[in-house]
């Protein structure tokens, strides 16, 4: 493991040497892998002349429902990086007993953990869950799309380049080896002097920006776009919990930003904001981080709280349960969400009557939450259950989340978190809240929604068996963690000396592959869905009977959404129409009214990521180029004033037309 | 119920507003710009008083200086304030001119700042000397790369009127940049309390 | 963490305490046996039969391996109790809901045609069970914690031994000093004046007082068996109150990650009689080793794996040098920064007023210095090497008050009784204990 202490710096590659390719077989094995499977890629583009497609089509669309889908492939992609990390340190940790090292280095065990929780996080769940809010939100508040459908693209891109420049680590120099929130001061120049931390830094701000801007957009979407008719308490559940989710990204991530500039002022400049002497204060970046840390697990749950919200009640047949205390809950887990980060760091000292204030805060969120639980168990209750694969998932969320949100609660009492804290205990609680949650939750909205995408239902057959791999491997892989906390085991250790701990790790290395089964079979599944696509075929665009308004438009939807603005007069606005027998109206077409396509956005997240890259090698005049043509096509880009066309009326007629014919033809 | 198809869908034209979203999306930006200053002015908060044996606010401040300096900011948010209702009467030579004026006084401000910026850190009272001066130079510093990526908006926007006149489009551009200007000399009022009246007591 | 208000230019007549050195006996090399970590527990099997065998094993040494939920002593035996009731206290909510879950998934399924109401999306009765049940829950939940955590909190000192052994009023606990460093405990016990490495020794039945800080990064000292964890952290003292009640050699640990060598930031802790403890004192004496700044400055340089030591003696002043965070030579220590912080700087002298890091913990990983910015310097002491002194042991604060075991007196609800005791009665020892009639308010 080579670190170069004091590295030569140049003018032209600043630190950037030979040495910073990492030569360890492992690495090397993996670059092999993504370069011949990269290459292949590529060739295949360019043979089937698909490079022209992807740039007009996808990579400069501004259309709501692409970026979305975008933003679902990046999440996918990363996932088996992600999982890869994971599998990775179950092996490790299930080896390293009795003297052995296992088969990981210290430095390289402590970037996959680091790695691990940085891209699951911020370049998997983050994706998901902004894709999901980007496709539905618009669709469900019956608009054309977005507000801000430039600032839309460039967001994703941005979120792609902050993934570019994490996975860019793995190839050249090194990642971050200070665990996923990169506490000073360990993440400190001192004791991080490479360029690790400066990966994780840029690779956060990048992707920052984008989710910033994204949240920005779909709350004024939520905010601005409603079809005529939708207040507020008309909102589907999951607009709602969107709504939600984007204030707290506005209202979190400028604190992420803001505390990642200062940590990168130590490291770049010296101040001392995080450093022990000259007056720094590394406890404060903890306070910080955790203020955007905490409402960050909210931002990731409460969209698929509305994703369950919607599939309970479609599948059942039945209007949601307690839609405004629904709502209310949601609201009150929003608000909550800001007064409890100390209960990440009840062991710091900060006394009985602080900690026990975050801790009863925390407590009270499980209320609203107890509350959301009961609400979807009233909507089964005198249903008309279709087991179906997001009602499978949905139900086996409501059975995993509780556990993990006991045990949260549990963890939330601060006598006990002193023994808890910091352990597997605790890796399992939060793995069981995001696994069982979050993507529990985004398993369910995929096979919901799939078909409203692409127009064709997922398979069954291989969608029950990624559900059971998954559902079993879940629990084989995080019940031995539980356990292994309360003996009192701590989470990101190499190497073990007790050897009475390693049939846990093992066991829960097992449930491990399954989860891995699971992984595969759902990308059996979406190949051989696609591969038959025919046979579950969908030309109604509404195929599970649903209830609110992105069931009332062809699947996939064409680019302006809906030829008629929806006027909505209730809750569950489709199922209304449909119950007045009002599906289609047959006026003539309207022109309409939509966003230019722009590449103005790759461009500018193109530079950014450039602009990363260098200010971490130090490459000091490519950043200042990069900077400075960020710059230049930003403003170049204000100079273009024709930002948007009219689809003609003729074209929409016979796109309508082309849907009554398929509509019938279904009947 | 005798609700029909005409009652779930609007089939007639409907004038979709140009860029109504853009003033609240702007206000929404605003606000989360403003949080960042929050954790900028609350890290100050937290370290203003570590001094690491070095020199405080009285021995670095000079406060004649900073009220100058106060003064061109303000004085660059009135004549923006000028801009705009030359804007409201179409007036687009009325309107280039204060925003000239403005680019002037938002000048001033920054040369002001840099001179004061250089005077400390040749005194040896660096953003390194202790973490007092980290977080003066961090919150007062990011302000002012506020002001600096105005000032580039606004000479863009000054080119774009005098290029294509007062269009809806870039009247809502001038809307972006004035509430944009006034932000940050809401800004400003709190650094120059928090930072350099307290400090200086 | 408290901010000190001293100068070293005002401290006179606070006395420098004695720390017993003078009669340090002849250093002998002893060492403690290294223990069973080291050893195979198991025959040696092949594949699945170890398997099996690990397996069987496991399953039946898990009641008893999690320390957690055994421990040896008092604090973390009362935080397993409040972990067990708050766990009992939830499950009456869980295990219905999930109980329902199954049985609505079960009972609605389509294919069963149950009872079908497609429009019955509100009940008031139902909205107020679903609000009102987790809200009782959490209420019983929260009064717990506010009490617990009151009670159980490593900064206050203990009201008693154990269940079943109050503590004397005199009783004086055991101080150790604990710095975290990369990657080694350091454990120094300024009354008996000696210093260990990786190992520690506690005498049973008597409250131990640990005061940590670290060296470079922050971490978590983490003793399962005997109480909570709590960080230690760099120019910063924490504190933390346990004791074992019963003997025996348990496992401590880093419970924050600290970097590479945090795997082997391991020791044991052995909890002995009185005898035993004057043994292992003494026996770390004739092993000899003196802990003086510069040893310390030695030993603060990264290493893994450390195997148990011990000094017969250590600088008095280590400790809160190591808080300060001026061991190095003339370097300003933390209180006297602070000290002339609150007095408005050292205004512009202050900006010359630095020096080169000579030696310095920055450059241990690798180049300490920022690219855009000055090489890293330190601020000089400008107190005399007496002046210093004074003032660290000025540092030396008061142990805080033995309170009794009402943990909120005249501030906060009285403890719940009735009901909620009688249903708790089994595992909520505190609650019991604390809400004797006289104590209620």
């Amino acid at each position: 493991m080579a670190i170069p202490a004091n590295v030569e710096t140049t003018f032209l590659l600043g630190r950037l040497n030979w040495d910073a390719i990492p030569r360890e077989p492992i690495v090397l094995a993996t670059f092999a892998v993504v370069a011949v499977g990269g290459i292949a890629l590529l060739a295949a583009l360019t043979r089937y002349r698909l490079w022209g497609y992807l740039w007009h089509e996808w990579f400069t669309s501004v259309d709501h429902k692409k970026i979305g889908i975008m933003y679902m492939v990046l999440g996918l992609i990363m996932f088996v990086r992600g999982f890869a990390d994971a599998i990775m340190m179950r092996l490790q940790q299930a080896m390293a007993f009795n003297g052995s090292e296992g088969y990981l280095n210290a430095h390289h065990y402590d970037q996959i953990f680091t790695a691990h929780g940085v891209i699951m996080i911020f370049f998997v769940a983050m994706p998901f869950v902004t894709g999901l809010m980007n496709y539905i939100v618009p669709l469900q508040i019956g608009a054309r799309d977005v507000s801000f459908p430039f600032l839309n693209n460039f967001s994703f891109w941005m979120t792609v380049g902050g993934a570019v420049i994490v996975m860019a680590s793995l190839f050249v120099g090194e990642f971050a080896q200070t665990g996923w929130l990169a506490f000073p001061p360990l993440s400190g120049l001192s004791y991080s002097p490479w360029v690790g931390v400066d990966y994780y830094i840029w690779g956060l701000q990048v992707a920052g920006v984008g989710t910033t801007l994204s949240g920005i957009n779909l709350l004024v979407t939520i905010l601005k776009m409603r079809a005529p008719g939708m207040t507020m308490m008309r909102m589907p559940v999951f607009t709602w919990t969107s709504f939600c989710t984007n204030i707290l990204i506005v209202a979190s991530f400028p604190v992420l930003t803001a505390t990642l500039v200062l940590l990168t002022l130590d490291r770049y400049v010296g101040t001392n904001f995080f450093t022990n002497d000259l007056g720094g204060n590394s406890m404060m970046y903890i306070n910080l981080i955790w203020i955007w840390g905490h409402p960050e697990v909210y931002i990731l749950i409460l969209p698929l709280f509305g994703v369950f919200s919607e599939v309970t009640s479609t599948f059942s047949g039945k209007k949601l349960f307690g839609y405004t205390s629904m709502v209310y809950a949601t609201v009150c887990i929003t608000i909550l969400s800001y007064v409890v980060w100390l209960h990440h760091f009840f062991t710091m000292g900060s006394g009985a009557s602080v900690n026990s204030f975050f801790g009863i805060t925390t407590m009270i969120i499980s209320i609203p939450t107890g509350a959301k639980i009961f609400n979807w168990l009233f909507t089964m209750y005198q249903g008309r259950l279709r087991f179906e694969l997001p009602l499978m998932w949905t139900i086996a969320f409501m059975l995993t989340f509780v556990v993990g949100g006991m045990t949260g609660v549990l963890l939330a009492v601060p006598p006990a978190d002193f023994v808890l804290h910091n352990s597997l205990f605790l890796v399992a609680h939060f793995h069981n809240v995001i696994i069982g949650g979050v993507l529990f939750g985004i398993f369910a909205a995929i096979n919901f929604w799939w078909p409203k995408a692409f127009g064709y239902k997922l398979d069954v057959f291989w969608g029950k068996v990624s559900f059971w791999f998954w559902v079993i491997g879940f629990w084989v892989a995080f019940m031995p963690l539980y356990i292994l906390g309360l003996m009192g085991v701590t989470r990101r250790m190499r190497v073990f000396d007790d050897p009475g701990l390693q049939i846990w790790f093992v066991i829960a290395g097992f449930g491990a592959v399954l989860i891995a089964c699971g992984i595969a079979a759902m990308f059996i599944q979406f190949g051989v869905s696609i591969w038959r696509r025919e046979r579950n075929r969908d030309l109604t665009g509404d195929p599970w009977d649903g209830r609110t308004l992105e069931w009332a438009t062809s699947s996939p939807p064409a680019a302006y959404n809906f030829a008629f603005t929806p006027v909505v007069r209730g809750l569950d606005a489709w199922a209304e129409i449909k119950a007045h027998g009002a599906a289609r109206p047959d006026a003539p077409s309207l022109p309409i009214h939509m966003p230019r396509n722009t590449g103005a956005g790759v461009i500018l997240a193109a530079l950014s990521t450039v602009c990363g890259m260098a200010l971490v090698w130090y490459i000091w005049w490519l950043a200042a180029l990069s900077f400075v043509a960020l710059v230049a096509a930003a403003i170049a880009h204000t100079f273009n004033y024709d930002r948007d066309y009219h689809i003609p009326a003729d074209e929409v007629q016979r796109t309508e037309e082309t849907r009554s014919r398929l509509l019938a033809q279904g009947a | 119920m005798s609700m029909t198809t005409q009652d779930f869908w609007q089939t007639e034209p409907h004038h979709h507003e140009e860029g109504a979203s853009t003033n609240i999306g702007f206000w929404v930006y605003l606000m989360s710009d403003c949080l960042m200053f929050a954790v900028l002015f609350a890290t100050f908060g937290v370290l203003h008083g570590n001094y690491a044996a070095g020199p405080g606010p009285k021995d670095l401040f000079d406060l004649e200086l900073v009220a100058v300096n106060t003064a061109m900011l303000l004085l660059s948010s009135i004549t923006y304030g000028f801009a705009m209702l030359a804007m409201a009467q179409d007036n687009r030579a009325g309107t280039l001119r204060w925003l000239g004026i403005t680019l002037v006084f938002g000048l001033c401000f920054l040369g002001i700042e840099l001179y004061e910026f250089r005077h400390m850190i040749h005194e040896g009272a660096g953003p390194q000397r202790s973490a007092f001066l980290s977080a003066f130079f961090t919150l007062v510093g990011t302000h002012g790369l506020h002001v600096t990526f105005g000032s580039i908006w606004l000479v863009t926007l000054m080119v774009q009127v005098s290029k294509h006149g007062l269009i809806a489009a870039n009247r809502r551009r001038l809307m972006c940049l004035s509430l944009f200007w006034h932000f940050l000399d809401v800004i400003w009022i709190g650094v120059f309390t928090l930072v350099y009246l307290l400090g200086m007591i | 963490m408290k901010q000190r208000r001293v100068v070293c230019v005002k401290l006179s007549d606070t006395a420098r305490r004695t720390q017993g050195l003078e009669d340090a006996p002849i250093p002998i090399a002893i060492r403690f046996p290294h223990d069973e970590r080291t050893q195979n527990p198991m025959p040696r099997l092949s594949g699945p039969a170890r398997l099996a065998v690990f397996a069987f094993a496991a399953a039946i040494l898990s009641g008893c391996k999690a320390v957690v939920l055994s421990p040896a002593g008092d604090i973390a035996e009362r935080q397993k109790d409040l972990l067990l009731a708050a766990t009992g206290l939830m499950l009456i909510i869980i295990i219905p809901v999930m109980a329902l879950t199954v049985f609505f998934a079960w009972k609605y399924r389509a294919s069963k045609k149950a009872a079908y109401n497609p429009d019955w999306d509100h009940s008031t009765k139902f909205e107020l069970v679903i609000w009102a049940a987790p809200l009782l829950i959490i209420i019983c939940l929260g009064a717990l914690t506010w009490v617990g955590t009151h009670l159980l909190d490593p900064y206050r000192p203990l009201d008693r031994l154990s269940a079943t052994e109050e503590i004397a009023g005199d009783h004086e606990p055991l101080e150790v000093q604990v710095v975290a460093l990369d990657w080694k405990w350091l454990f120094i016990y300024p009354e008996q004046g000696v210093a260990s490495v990786n190992e520690l020794a506690v005498p049973v039945n008597r409250e131990i007082e640990f005061s940590l800080t670290s060296s470079s990064v922050m971490n978590a000292f983490y003793i399962p068996a005997m109480a909570g964890m709590i960080y230690a952290m760099p120019g910063m003292e924490t504190k933390l109150h346990g004791v074992f009640n019963n003997a025996g050699s348990y496992q401590g640990l880093a419970s924050h990650y600290s970097g590479w060598g945090f795997s082997g930031m391991r020791f044991k802790t052995h909890a002995t009689d009185q005898a035993g403890f004057e043994e292992w004192l003494a026996k770390a004496r004739e092993a000899g080793g003196e802990l003086s700044r510069e040893e310390y400055l030695e030993l603060e340089a990264p290493s893994q794996n450390v195997p148990p030591r011990s000094y017969a003696e250590v600088d008095p002043e280590l400790f809160n040098r190591v808080v300060n965070l001026c061991v190095e030579p003339g370097k300003m220590c933390m209180a006297e920064m602070m000290a002339i912080d609150d007095r408005g700087g050292l205004g512009m002298e202050g900006t010359v007023n630095i020096q080169a890091l000579t030696h310095d913990k920055h450059v241990r990983r690798g180049s300490g210095e920022p690219v855009l910015g000055k090489t890293p310097f330190m601020v000089s002491s400008i107190c005399t090497p007496q002046d210093t002194a004074l003032m660290l042991a000025d540092l030396d604060e008061e142990p805080a008050r033995r309170a009794d075991r009402t943990p909120m007196r005249g501030r906060a609800l009285p403890v719940p009784t009735g009901i909620f005791e009688r249903l708790n009665a089994p595992v909520i020892r505190d609650a019991r204990t604390i809400s004797t009639p006289e104590q209620k308010l």
